[in-house]
């Protein structure tokens, strides 16, 4: 299965998200903030990031600006967990590479539907 | 698969009102200038992380709650809203009635519905809509339904880069039709020659034809994340003939058919472990009773180690002198190993002081307003740590203190400015460790203590003669608000509260084993400074005998010790005993007496006087003899024999026996009731 980096500075969605995420028999590793994930995802190779967008010290947008910028992350699908209000933020997000979005709120079984489109 | 995420309820509400928190002391912070973008995000993210959360977890009073709230956040944000001080305070009410909600939520118990509404209500009607309607994705036409879509998709160049495969989507598309029948051709005219070939780029274009009975919106679904980075033009089947026509430009084409993908449903279920969702691993919550019960038997290890210590000395006389360097060398390591141990264990219990800190920015925040005070509030020390306990039982007081200084202390604007004084009065909060304690300051500076109406409030109250009142020096006046029945207030007001005076406050604080006191200056204002120990769990005391029991002390009690003069010892009225010092009459408690036990002298003159005070009050404890000082942990009586008037408790000493842990105020209070209840109490 894969290897999923999921990034929340929200505990309960986060770890909503891993247990998800690992019930479906997925390698999941959690991150607080982007700062945080980035350090992961220099030390290990993820199929898969799933990250919130507004988090302290380093929001999601920056997180996937500097993912893109690895050359391991280079074609990496990485899911944005947004709201519905938030339609610049999604413009945002594609534009700094983002491959899609989750919309809150979703339930597992939409999470789960999600990762296995983009996983294939 | 189906997954339980009540589990995650708990700490969504932690994280909740932890963010609520947050959200407030933020809000307080607001002041106009530069940070304040800083802190409007913090607050708004804390209102979108709960939204978030309650939408997820189907609280969706809280959800439609925190998105109005939200969108007024999102105003200020942006910068289209200013926050004034209206919408801060609608702001901090929505907070309250968010924490409310939540802990509703969390209990199971009744949302009040109308406050809500009448919240909501009015953050709509500053945001100046119509009531907000749960904002609805748009909905494609339902009708759109055909038998196929002919679809153009011309990914731009780029388009690998976000992470977005082509294939994928192309697979996703024939897992959308009934019959999946698919066919697919693609366009290599925009592929370049080798030499300009870029392996991460997207050179291909897909016709796709799409047959079978399939909603537009599912297709619109399935593009929606690549709609910025490709061509696409989708349109029903029988209209797409002459499109086709426009394509016949078309250099090479290649074609292929995808199958429908059996949904094949693996099965990861065997694998689903419990994993436990990991926290973060900076910190665990512990049940406090497993640290209780660490913390008794390192309790126990610092007696055992003590027992150790005094067979070591008694071998001192007999046994061979390398034999006894090497014990007492054991015995030193482990006395040090044992402090050590005790020290970390003790401070898994300490929290620092801030938590009793936090509510006073909303505090002074509500209260300055309710007394048209403008008061800066500023607080230091925040991370002195201290026992939860104490901070726990130490919170009220404080929150009287603080209350108090407000009404009392820090004037009005008018009057701050008369006398010279800027107009925002200050409240200083701050902790400290100093010795074995923590010191708290509460310091204003307001008018001071009105020293001449103290005084005549005491003598009209009958707390002190009217002579005593003339010899007083400053510090006994400051000390006479502590007394019972004094308030100064010459209206009960409903922020310092009616009649609850400082004396409970002074109460309160002693039951703690610690000390206030106060120090004022005339117009310049004043200041509380409370002493506590750092733990409920260990106290110094003073080890005295009487006859063959041995008592504790705790030395916070004690002021002296002394030999008594015969000429100074007067009794009253045959009762009670009184011995003078200096200028105050001391009763004089026997402990022997009081506990029935033999002493080794019932002469005054022959013993020692120890001087304790206690609720404000003196005595005289007569005790055969001193011995020495020393930590003693405190053992419960209650939880292993029952309450015991005068006794707070006991301990075990280095030989193995308990030594009763005096508590003072109770023994000045049995010797104040009449000696036959002492008796029937006894």
């Amino acid at each position: 299965m894969a290897t999923i980096l999921a990034v929340d500075d929200s505990a309960s969605m986060r770890q909503m998200v891993a247990f998800t995420l690992k019930a479906a028999g997925h390698d999941v590793v959690e991150a607080a903030d982007g700062q945080k994930a980035l350090q992961a995802a220099k030390g290990k190779n993820f199929n898969l990031v799933i990250s919130d967008v507004n988090m302290p010290v380093m929001d999601g947008i920056a997180l996937i600006k500097e993912l893109r910028t690895l050359p391991t992350y280079k074609f990496t699908p990485i899911l944005m967990l947004t709201t519905e209000a938030g339609a610049d933020k999604k413009a945002e997000g594609k534009a700094a590479g983002a491959t899609g979005w989750i919309v809150k709120p979703f339930n597992p079984d939409q999470l789960l539907a999600t990762v296995k489109r983009v996983l294939g | 698969m189906s997954i339980d995420i009540t589990q995650f309820h708990q700490i969504f509400f932690e994280e909740s009102f932890e963010g609520l928190d947050s959200m407030e002391a933020a809000l307080l912070e607001l002041g106009g200038g530069s940070e304040d973008a800083e802190l409007i995000n913090t607050i708004f993210r804390g209102a979108h992380s709960i939204k978030g959360g309650s939408g997820t977890f189907g609280f969706t009073e809280v959800a439609r709650f925190t998105h109005v709230l939200e969108t007024l956040l999102d105003q200020m944000r942006s910068g289209q809203r200013e926050a004034t001080r209206a919408s801060v305070n609608l702001l901090l009410e929505s907070v309250d009635a968010l924490r409310e909600m939540l802990t509703a939520t969390r209990d199971h118990s009744a949302i009040d519905a109308p406050r809500i509404a009448d919240l909501i209500a009015r953050l709509e009607a500053m945001l100046g809509h119509e009531p907000t309607q749960a904002t609805q994705t748009k909905s494609a036409p339902a009708a759109a339904r055909t038998q196929g879509w002919r679809i153009r998709f011309r990914p731009h160049a780029d388009i690998l880069r976000t992470g977005n495969d082509p294939v994928r989507i192309l697979r996703e598309l024939a897992g959308l039709s009934n019959t999946g029948d698919m066919r697919v051709q693609v366009d290599l005219s925009a592929v370049p020659g080798w030499d300009s070939l870029d392996a991460e780029a997207c050179h291909l274009g897909w016709d796709i034809d799409l047959h079978g009975n399939v909603a537009r919106a599912a297709i619109d679904e399935v593009f929606a994340w690549v709609v910025d980075e490709a061509d696409l033009h989708i349109a029903p089947l029988e209209n797409a003939v002459a499109d086709v026509a426009v394509e016949a430009d078309t250099a090479v084409t290649g074609e292929l058919v995808v199958e429908r993908r059996r949904s094949e449903d693996r099965r990861q279920g065997e694998d689903r472990r419990s994993a436990a969702p990991a926290g973060d691993a900076s910190s665990i919550r512990v049940g406090i009773n497993k640290i209780d019960a660490l913390i008794n038997m390192v309790g126990e290890l610092v007696i055992t180690q003590s027992m150790l210590g005094q067979i070591g000395d008694s071998l001192v006389q007999d046994g061979t002198q390398a034999q006894i360097e090497k014990l007492r060398d054991g015995l030193a390591a482990l006395e040090r190993n044992t402090r050590e141990l005790q020290e970390s264990v003790m401070r898994i219990r300490m929290l620092p002081i801030s938590f009793a800190f936090n509510r006073f920015p909303r505090l002074v925040h509500d209260l300055g307003g309710k007394l048209n005070k403008q008061i800066e509030l500023r607080m230091s020390g925040e991370n002195t740590e201290l026992d939860k306990t104490v901070m726990e039982k130490i919170s009220d007081p404080l929150v009287h203190l603080v209350r108090n200084a407000l009404d009392h202390g820090i004037e009005t604007p008018d009057v701050r400015i008369a006398a010279g004084k800027p107009p925002v009065g200050t409240l200083h909060l701050n902790a400290y460790h100093q010795g074995g304690n923590i010191v708290i300051e509460i310091g204003d500076d307001g008018a001071g203590l009105d020293k001449q109406k103290i005084l005549r409030k005491a003598v009209e109250r009958g707390v002190v003669s009217a002579a005593e009142a003339t010899g007083l020096s400053d510090d006994k006046i400051g000390d006479l608000i502590f007394l019972p029945g004094f308030s100064t207030a010459d209206v009960v007001s409903d922020v310092s509260g009616r009649g609850v005076g400082m004396d409970v406050v002074r109460r309160n604080i002693q039951a703690l084993g610690g000390s206030v006191e106060v120090r004022s200056q005339a117009g310049q204002g004043s200041s509380f400074i409370i002493r506590l120990p750092l733990t409920l769990a260990i106290l110094d005391g003073q080890l005295v005998r009487v006859g063959e029991q041995i008592y504790i002390i705790p030395l916070v009690s004690i002021i002296e010790s002394l030999q008594a003069r015969k000429e100074l010892i007067n009794s009253v009225a045959g009762m009670a005993e009184v011995y003078r010092l200096r200028d105050d009459y001391l009763p004089v408690i026997r402990l022997y007496r009081l506990f029935n036990i033999q002493a080794d002298t019932e002469d005054l003159t022959q013993g020692l006087l120890v001087v304790v005070e206690g609720d404000g009050q003196k005595a005289g404890v007569f005790v055969d003899e001193l011995l020495a000082q020393q930590q003693v942990v405190i053992k419960s009586l209650e939880s292993n024999y029952r309450r015991i008037d005068g006794v707070s408790g006991a301990t075990i000493l280095g030989d193995g026996s308990v030594a009763l842990i005096m508590d003072i105020p109770g023994l000045i209070r049995l010797t104040n009731t009449p000696p036959q209840a002492v008796r029937k109490t006894a």
